[in-house]
């Protein structure tokens, strides 16, 4: 009886109005039948901590194209881990040039997505990744 | 992963009830975990509820309720900022449609709520509808249930935006919202059967908006004509007569006034626990969650029915037997498969 949908948190952290892209990713993973919590534009590392924690969502999905990806993603993922969600899949996808990606990766990032970027191959990474549930 | 409270393999109850002493001890990560259990509908949440159901009476829910694009969302993060300056802990649950093809959702109703991220007595909670009808999640109640027995005092059900007849917010509810834009319809709109009927309060939302004073007018005109009328309908069941307030989620104004209004009502209603009276909206619904989770049991014991469900099935669906009759068999054989009554 139980039904379980992977849940989704696509955020835009920062100084940054681009928001098409993320739209058109939450609208992709909407038809690819995971439940998208959208929180919008100008969200602060807390904000995108809460809304996680609150949400209780697998994966949390950061837009950013504004240049701030080293100062922004960074913190996010310490307010994971300081909330305790070590096992929630963070993705980042946007402008981020290949030299800050090892040092995004490291900081806890576990996959960043580039322009040219497929919707089917975020969903696939994201079912091939996704915690799973202990119940 | 870190478990926490949450450890695997454990007996369902067990591990509910270590959730539920986490979460009413303030683990934000544990009411997080609880309520998607609840919503999961998995053992674990039905053991929650089942836990926390004693404790869960002293919230007073209050349904919103509108057509999309209303405004409630804005009037829901108004509310809540409001209820926080009295000190007052909130919770909201805002529900949004599921995809009837693919079973996703876009939950965007936090869009227009992110002024309390830092602040622990406030948690927002989407939920998809997950396909039941009537605008809420079929778990709203007793998700409902875990946050008012986690010491939410004032707990918002934010629907999805309804059509005429979705209505069911109001059988779950203490209190019934109505947001109403300005030039949603004429008068004839408000005379309407349905939405309108349940209000306990209607808004007239963007307030700062032209015609919006003169929508309010005409609702306000439209929902008391036949107050005298009620006196001379004796015992029969009659219509509400809800106050009319306008509100600018833009400017703030009408706000403070909202939450008055709700507040009166909740200082009206008795808290409900055992041993006292209750009320009519009490019993409405407890009749709601009782009648859901019936359906729902029928429902999976008929799917995983045997070879005699599947011939009464086959039965109807070759026009043998009418189904009525294939009811009033399935819930005898029902009864007697697992010696209680249906």
């Amino acid at each position: 009886m139980t039904d379980r949908r992977i849940k989704v948190l696509i955020a835009k952290p920062g100084l940054d109005g681009h928001d098409r892209g993320a739209k058109v990713l939450a609208r992709g993973l909407r038809d690819e039948g995971f439940e998208v919590i959208y929180t919008g534009l100008r969200q602060t590392p807390e904000m995108v901590v809460s809304a996680a924690l609150q949400e209780d969502v697998d994966v949390v999905g950061l837009s950013i194209l504004s240049g701030a990806h080293m100062t922004l993603l960074p913190r996010i993922c310490e307010g994971m881990r300081e909330a305790g969600l070590d096992d929630v899949l963070v993705t980042a996808g946007g402008i981020i040039p290949d030299d800050d990606i090892p040092a995004l990766h490291e900081a806890g990032i576990n996959r960043i997505f580039g322009p040219g970027t497929t919707i089917r191959q975020v969903a696939d990474y994201i079912r091939a990744n996704v915690r799973t549930r202990d119940r | 992963m870190n478990a926490g409270p949450t450890g695997a393999s454990q007996d369902p109850r067990q591990r509910a009830g270590s959730l539920a002493q986490a979460a009413q001890d303030g683990d934000r990560r544990a009411l997080a975990r609880l309520l998607s259990d609840v919503e999961d509908r998995t053992p674990v949440g039905e053991a929650a509820v089942r836990i926390l159901y004693a404790q869960a009476g002293a919230a007073h829910l209050v349904g919103i309720t509108g057509a999309p694009g209303a405004g409630k969302s804005t009037l829901v993060a108004a509310l809540v900022t409001e209820a926080r300056t009295s000190g007052r802990s909130v919770a909201v649950l805002a529900i949004d449609p599921s995809s009837p093809i693919t079973g996703g959702a876009i939950l965007g109703d936090r869009v227009r709520m992110q002024a309390h991220a830092a602040d622990r007595d406030v948690f927002i909670r989407s939920m998809a509808s997950r396909g039941h009808g009537g605008g809420l999640a079929a778990a709203t109640i007793g998700a409902a249930s875990v946050l008012a027995a986690c010491g939410f005092e004032l707990i918002l059900i934010e629907t999805v935006g309804t059509g005429q007849s979705e209505v069911e917010v109001a059988s779950i509810a203490d209190t019934t919202v109505v947001v109403q834009a300005p030039e949603m319809g004429d008068e004839v709109q408000a005379i309407k059967a349905g939405l309108l009927e349940v209000a306990d309060l209607v808004v007239v939302t963007k307030g700062d908006r032209p015609g919006a004073e003169r929508a309010a007018a005409q609702l306000r005109a439209m929902l008391t004509v036949g107050a005298q009328h009620d006196r001379a309908m004796g015992d029969r069941p009659r219509p509400k007569r809800p106050d009319v307030l306008l509100a600018s989620g833009a400017t703030g104004a009408g706000v403070r006034d909202v939450l008055a209004a709700l507040d009166r009502r909740a200082a009206a209603r008795p808290t409900a626990h055992a041993g006292t009276e209750p009320s009519d909206v009490d019993l409405a619904r407890a009749e709601a969650q009782m009648l859901g989770i019936l359906a729902e049991r029928l429902r999976h014991r008929l799917r995983r029915g045997g070879q005699e469900q599947r011939a009464i099935l086959a039965r109807v669906a070759g026009h043998e037997i009418d189904p009525y009759t294939a009811a009033d068999e399935l819930l005898a054989q029902l009864a007697g498969a697992d010696g209680t009554p249906a």
